[in-house]
């Protein structure tokens, strides 16, 4: 392989202006698979989610999954798209190993949905992405390549194949071309990715784990002249499956094709591969000897042509759009867009919602999700909402604490012993007895205690240097095991010595 | 005895389903080596059903009218248990995990399954000479070819091998084979009867349907087979027409009749003439009105067929890749999964079947589709249009099944031009979607052999062509004195088994 030249970005963008596009794919989260009755869980041992019709065995037939129709225009209504009276679905034919059929059942030139939008918000700056067309397939099977460097086809001494992915409902979202957006380029196609993933999210479409390739993407990228009156050739990289990837990818692309370029080259409309170690890409098949996929309408299948009510009533149950969502949520939470955003990056709106319903204060639900869950969702390695505590629990710690019951140690102590199975926040103030010492003539017994063995500190004090009265109140809170409001104790010790 | 006849004896229980089907196997032993009409006879499990539905009888349970009739099916049918290998090497050795629809339904019917009869590979053909197992005969003539692509179910029925059979009709592979054998057979309305687990030559085309050796036969058998299945979408919901009654009955009174102008003149046999004209004079006398009918875009048919057949099986032949199932060629460690591919295909599949893989690729390859597939499909409209006006005036049409009797085996095998146009006749109700069936009507003076009578009715309508065929071939025996198959010669010292 070859090292690539590169020009550097800004420099880059002092003599180009980049067009981009993409196209996701989101694997439905569907009970069953696109074209017969396969559970879609994944992670099952291999070719345990398979039937002849997955499998594409000889004689077997599709039936599409009606779920997975209303999964895509629930989409397509998100996306402010139109929505087709009548479609039809294509095969895509072509050969490969991991495709049961060696034709992909797929929607070609009358996809479900077309021509809608989704607007992204760009530092302050709202930009329109146009969405062409969304439309649902059939997902291929899953090859494993053994042997070899690279982990591809070529140079592997075997291949295995899982057709558990095979069959499972893909819905493709292709965008227009994205003009305009100059030097934000690569920012602007890792916040569309990011607003389509909490969108669709908040649909309950799919769960969206790029990880698991649950959302995979497509991201096209040219380059023309400033001024230009004509777009450049784009290419397009494959195997981009990751934020920071999209990101990176369309600044290798800037760089990679602005050298090009600059060398009086032009620029090969081909796939590229994307590389997560290096951040680079890599040319695969050009368009030149690019496959004819021979598409032609699926014979097997009838048209489908969801009636106008249906629409309607899928339209009617859409759940509010996330960044609609996220304004209201501000100002209701009087919170700035920074803050709202480290929320959203740490997957804890619903929670921080759920625990501002539960009757906590937005300031107060938000404290705890951010602070001492997010440590334990670190720690453990596991999802802020997968924890085992409920919005309501956290509630309650957080009544339980502005009641002056618990102090933020206590309420840490109980956050534990919730996680750990041990109960509801009151059976384990309880069980433990964890409950602040408020009882004052506890305290004051306490307190006599800590005047009389610091009699320096308390001369401090008498003096008028309150601020010494810290030592007393720690000593108290040691006494007490921090079952002390603390506040309360300083209160009492000024009292007493005044 | 015929099928109905059979099904009478067994019900009163004057013989078992065990005797039943021994005679049929020893029927098939003593002259399948000479029409070679079975690919595969399953004398095992056939005998342990018989004893399944004899031990039902005897228990006094309730049982289908077909109970303990034996039934071949040809070998595109999938069959748990069974081999299927479509008439081609590339699937030699394939047993099926699962039945198809109709299979399962003969099973639950009782009906005995003898075995899987031999056909053109892939149901490619009107000779069963592309078949990879070799030819079979047809039993008025040794020399002659019993039709394709379902001719060892033709075969079998005629040589009183089995009562019944069944087979597929994508652009005559049911009625041709029936003519040119002197037996019944009908494509039922294109979605009457499920494709699910039939292996698919040409989805859109493909239809599943009975041979029987007289009209009520094949009724009985259309009846037990067809009827709605959720697993295959181009199935149709809806009941079955009364075919069984409509057999019975087999008035055609008042009923009007269009001879089709377009399907007579230059190639066809005098003889075939001679004999459809009589019947046509036969079902006047029975009181039918007959007129003649124009049907211009007929005439286009047989072009446009062999671009939506090839196109279709070109996609639907592409999972026989050697990954999976079947024959696999060349995979010694040093080739890659793509030169395993090539290898198979092309050692697996015939000559006939490369063709059309070839001709529906290039038919629907970019820059081509329009010219090709899509013409072939505004010609199959303007057919379509063509039965809807021609059934505006008259209840069914009717034609010669074929333009000539049965043809030398190796006559037409160099020369595929001629091959097609067995087929002249069968193909616009294929391209349609409607009924059509084919009856005996006399044997043609030039050489000795069946004539079939083609009635064609509009979809759904299937029990028209019942009447219309019961009517004629009541009145056809009545004038010969006995059946028509009393009159094969082909295998010589086996005596008038009718």
């Amino acid at each position: 392989m070859t090292m690539e030249t590169l020009v550097p970005y800004l420099e880059a963008m002092e003599r180009y202006e980049p067009v981009i596009g993409l196209e996701t794919h989101v694997e439905l989260g569907t009970r069953t698979k696109m074209f017969c009755a396969c559970t879609t869980t994944f992670g099952a041992e291999p070719n345990s989610q398979v039937c002849p019709v997955c499998l594409g065995l000889p004689g077997s037939l599709p039936v599409v999954n009606r779920a997975a129709i209303e999964y895509t225009i629930r989409i397509g209504l998100a996306l402010n798209c139109q929505i087709a009276s009548w479609c039809r679905f294509a095969r895509k034919n072509y050969f490969y190993p991991d495709m049961p059929k060696n034709f992909q059942i797929s929607q070609y030139d009358e996809p479900l949905c077309t021509d809608g939008y989704l607007d992204v918000d760009v530092d302050g700056r709202t930009i329109r992405v146009g969405i062409e067309r969304v439309h649902l397939e059939e997902d291929t099977g899953k090859s494993l390549h053994v042997g070899g460097a690279t982990g591809r086809i070529h140079g592997a001494e075997y291949s295995l194949v899982d057709y558990n992915r095979a069959g499972i409902p893909l819905v493709e979202i292709v965008t227009k071309p994205i003009t305009g957006t100059g030097a934000d380029a690569p920012v602007a196609a890792r916040l569309y990715v990011t607003e389509l993933r909490d969108l669709l999210r908040s649909l309950h479409v799919s769960d969206v784990r790029m990880e698991e390739g649950s959302l995979r993407c497509d991201v096209n990228t040219s380059l023309a002249p400033h001024g230009a009156s004509q777009w450049g050739t784009r290419t397009e990289t494959k195997n981009v499956n990751s934020l920071r990837s999209v990101e990176r990818a369309v600044a290798f692309e800037i760089e990679r094709q602005a050298a090009v370029l600059d060398a009086g080259g032009r620029v090969i409309q081909e796939t590229r591969h994307f590389h997560e170690d290096t951040s680079t890409t890599t040319s695969g098949r050009s368009k030149e000897e690019a496959q004819d996929y021979r598409y032609f309408p699926e014979p097997d299948l009838v048209p489908v042509a969801p009636p106008a009510a249906w629409v309607e009533q899928i339209r009617a149950a859409l759940p509010e759009a996330p960044a609609a969502r996220r304004a209201r949520l501000m100002v209701d939470w009087n919170l700035s867009s920074l803050d709202m955003d480290a929320i959203v990056n740490a997957g804890a709106l619903d929670l921080v919602e759920a625990t501002v319903a539960a009757g906590a204060s937005p300031a107060d639900a938000r404290k705890w999700w951010l602070g001492e869950l997010s440590r334990h969702a670190h720690d453990t390695g596991t999802e802020l909402a997968a924890l085992a505590i409920t919005p309501a629990q956290v509630a309650r710690i957080a009544a339980l604490v502005a009641a002056g019951t618990l102090n933020d140690r206590l309420a840490r102590d109980v956050i534990d012993a919730v996680l750990a199975g041990e109960g509801d926040p009151d059976e384990i103030v309880e069980a433990r007895g964890l409950a602040v010492v408020s009882d004052d003539t506890a305290l004051l017994a306490a307190i006599d205690e800590a005047i009389a063995a610091n009699p320096a500190v308390v001369a401090k004090i008498r003096d008028g240097k309150t601020a010494a009265a810290g030592v007393l109140v720690g000593a108290v809170m040691k006494a007490t095991r921090g079952k002390a409001d603390a506040a309360r104790v300083r209160e009492l010790i000024l009292e007493r010595l005044s | 005895m015929t099928a109905a006849e059979l099904a009478a004896a067994l019900e009163r229980k004057e013989v078992s389903a065990t005797e039943v089907t021994r005679a049929h196997l020893d029927r098939i032993a003593a002259v399948d080596d000479r029409v070679h009409a079975f690919l595969h006879v399953a004398a095992d499990s056939a005998l342990e059903q018989a004893a399944a539905v004899d031990a039902k009888r005897h228990n006094g349970e309730p049982l289908s009218p077909l109970a303990g009739v034996p039934v071949a099916v040809k070998d595109v049918f999938a069959t748990k248990g069974l081999p299927t290998t479509c008439g081609s090497r590339i699937l030699e050795g394939w047993h099926p995990p699962y039945d198809a629809t109709i299979t399962t339904r003969l099973k639950q019917a009782g009906a005995i399954i003898l075995g899987k009869t031999n056909m053109d590979e892939f149901a490619m053909g009107s000779s069963t000479e592309n078949s990879a197992y070799g030819t079979s005969r047809n039993p008025w003539d040794l020399d002659k070819i019993p039709g394709g692509s379902s001719g060892g179910s033709s075969a079998a029925v005629a040589a009183y091998e089995a009562p019944l059979a069944i087979g597929t009709d994508t652009g005559g592979s049911i009625r041709q084979p029936a003519a040119v054998c002197g037996i019944v057979g009908t494509k039922p309305t294109y979605g009457g009867s499920s494709r699910y687990g039939v292996v698919a030559f040409a989805s859109s085309l493909d239809t599943p349907g009975p041979f029987g050796r007289t009209v009520l036969d094949a009724a009985l058998l259309h009846e037990a087979m067809s009827g709605h299945d959720p697993c295959d979408s181009t199935s149709i919901d809806a009941p079955v027409p009364p075919v069984v009654a409509a057999a019975r009955e087999a008035d055609v009174s008042g009923m009007r009749i269009g001879v089709v102008t377009e399907l007579s003149g230059e190639g066809y046999q005098p003889g075939v003439m001679a004999r459809f004209a009589e019947s046509v004079e036969l079902l006047e006398s029975l009181g039918a009105k007959v007129t003649e009918v124009s049907c211009p875009h007929f005439r286009y048919a047989l072009p446009a067929y062999y671009l939506i057949a090839p196109s279709e099986c070109s996609s639907n032949l592409a999972r026989f890749d050697a990954m999976r199932y079947g024959l696999r060629v060349g995979d010694d460690g040093t080739r890659d999964a793509e030169e395993v591919m090539a290898l198979t295909r092309e050692q697996g599949f015939g000559a006939e079947v490369k063709r059309r893989i070839i001709l529906g690729a290039y038919a629907l390859s970019s820059g081509y589709y329009d010219a090709y597939y899509g013409k072939a499909q505004q010609v199959r409209t303007l057919i379509i249009r063509d039965f809807d006006a021609a059934f505006g005036q008259v209840d069914v049409l009717v034609s010669p099944s074929t333009p000539t009797t049965a043809f030398r085996i190796g006559e037409r095998a160099d020369d595929p031009m001629a091959m097609y146009l067995a087929d002249l006749c069968t193909i616009p109700s294929d391209l349609a979607g409607n009924a059509a069936i084919s009856v005996p009507c006399g044997l043609a003076d030039e050489d000795g052999l069946p004539v079939g009578l083609q009635v064609m009715a509009p979809a759904m309508a299937d029990d028209r062509l019942y009447r219309v065929a019961a009517a004629a071939e009541a009145a056809l025996t009545g004038r010969w004195g006995r059946p028509l198959l009393a009159e094969a010669k082909g295998l010589p010292g086996e005596g008038d088994r009718a």
